[in-house]
């Protein structure tokens, strides 16, 4: 809708996670939350997988009705919330600026560097290609949860997108996938946040002001390597 | 009472809700209420993340969840296609018998008597005369073969016959402006439908499965099959139709499962 913020003659500049992204992200959070521990109660009663029931500490709900009934109050806060950020990513040339452009050869050296322990991390406000990939790709699936949700939850008066996925339980099966890959971006988003605090600190405060370009290794300041 | 160690299925008798509890409490639930829905928002998010806390059960966290049941009613009532058929399929992907489920177990399903059974209607339906069991089965028959899905995830795939619902309530007199079609039943389960669903053009009062007259545990003489809900809408051993303007809590609903539960 409108340009990005930047308003290069006052001191004021934007932050790195403006205000309305810490906000969607830590709604999301919550969401995700909600949807993930509800979902594997759902998931319980009739299991897709016979060697995977998940334990009564970690799921959300103590009988089948209240994980359902947090999982369709949580489907609103995950939608409602998403839509809100992807607009706002789009709009504010957010997504374009911090994923785009993404090259194979960046994404191979990044790749072997992250193998080789070799990722640096000190600038916040440089997304590397594993990054870009990693957040376009959650991105990717968490449309495709909400796809599959709501085939699963209205497989006859959406039969059109429904039959899309074959039989009903190909339908669980997808958006049971789903929730796994978001559990594996969780587990990798979550670790990397804590080994690189600041990053979790960026996400609460807002970081350092920036000016909309990525800025030089040093421009975190203060930050420790 | 010890079924949960039996089954997780969710349609197996559960503890009764002690509501000695409720009422002892009662004083201090009026005062939490009264503390304001915003703060009641607020913790019900932040209360999730305590871990081995089940807040679930609290009563402003059934209140609040029930509030959002009772929307996404109202949200499937928008979206709802009347016209709009479900999938159906050849007899050859029909399974045979159907899958059983009830509140309870399928050696605990008490036979209801053809011989002596009648089908009463009720509420706003002009004619009110009793119905035997010869008497629908000479109805006309419409045949569904239809996806079963219930709410725990499984489905299967069911061949079912009987009188088109719309048809029988036009037949009856039937208020087709009315909002609800109730569904009693032998074994004291109820269930209801809104006035949509069971104008739905797959909505039957089956009375056979397969070609042949269903059998005890899947509802004979009479039950319900829409092709537009969750099984557990679907009444079996239906004893009395009424067709009314006013809502009341049926045997799911109550127990906080959403009413509408269209799929």
């Amino acid at each position: 809708m409108s340009a990005p913020p930047v308003k290069s003659n006052t001191r004021q500049q934007h932050r790195l996670h403006p205000l309305p992204v810490r906000v969607m992200h830590w709604t999301n959070a919550a969401a995700i939350f909600i949807m993930i521990g509800s979902g594997w109660k759902i998931y319980n009663d009739d299991v897709l997988f016979g060697f995977l029931h998940f334990p009564d500490a970690v799921v959300i709900g103590k009988w089948a009705q209240h994980g359902l009934q947090w999982h369709f109050f949580g489907m609103w806060v995950f939608v409602i919330n998403g839509l809100a950020y992807l607009s706002y990513g789009i709009a504010t040339g957010r997504f374009r600026q911090k994923l785009f452009p993404l090259s194979l050869r960046e994404i191979l050296a990044t790749v072997g560097d992250a193998l080789r322990f070799r990722l640096a991390h000190e600038d916040l406000t440089h997304y590397n290609a594993v990054q870009k990939i990693l957040y376009l790709g959650i991105m990717a699936v968490g449309v495709l949860t909400v796809i599959s949700g709501l085939a699963l939850w209205k497989p006859v008066q959406f039969s059109e997108l429904a039959s899309l996925f074959g039989s009903f339980q190909a339908i669980r099966l997808v958006h049971f996938l789903c929730m796994a890959a978001i559990v594996g971006f969780l587990v990798i988003h979550v670790t990397l946040a804590l080994l690189v605090p600041k990053s979790l600190v960026a996400m609460l405060t807002g970081g350092s002001a920036v000016d909309g370009k990525p800025a030089p290794a040093d421009a975190a300041a203060g930050a420790t390597p | 009472m010890s079924f949960r160690t039996r089954t997780l299925s969710l349609f197996r008798p559960q503890q009764p809700i002690d509501q000695r509890v409720l009422t002892q409490h009662r004083a201090l639930v009026d005062a939490v209420n009264r503390r304001g829905v915003l703060r009641g928002a607020i913790s019900l998010g932040a209360l999730t993340l305590l871990t081995g806390c089940d807040v679930t059960e609290e009563e402003p966290v059934q209140k609040a969840l029930r509030a959002v049941s009772t929307w996404n009613d109202r949200v499937q009532a928008a979206i709802f296609r009347p016209d709009h058929l479900a999938p159906t399929f050849s007899p050859a992907q029909v399974v045979k018998p159907p899958r059983f489920n009830a509140y309870y177990d399928i050696e605990d399903v008490k036979p209801v008597n053809g011989a002596t059974w009648k089908l009463e209607l009720a509420g706003r339906i002009d004619d009110k005369r009793p119905w035997t069991a010869p008497q629908l089965y000479a109805l006309p028959e419409q045949e569904i073969i239809i996806r079963h899905i219930c709410v725990e995830g499984w489905d299967y795939i069911g061949q079912w016959s009987g009188v088109n619902l719309k048809g029988f309530l036009q037949r009856v007199g039937a208020d087709l402006t009315a909002k609800y079609v109730y569904f009693h039943c032998a074994d004291d389960y109820t269930e209801s439908i809104d006035m949509a669903a069971a104008l739905h053009p797959q909505t039957i009062l089956a009375t056979r499965y397969a070609n042949e007259t269903i059998a005890d545990p899947f509802g004979f003489p009479l039950r319900l099959r829409t092709a537009t809900k969750l099984g557990y809408k679907n009444a079996k051993w239906i004893k009395a139709i009424e067709v009314t303007n006013s809502f009341t809590e049926t045997f799911w609903s109550k127990q906080g499962f959403n009413w509408f539960a269209g799929i």
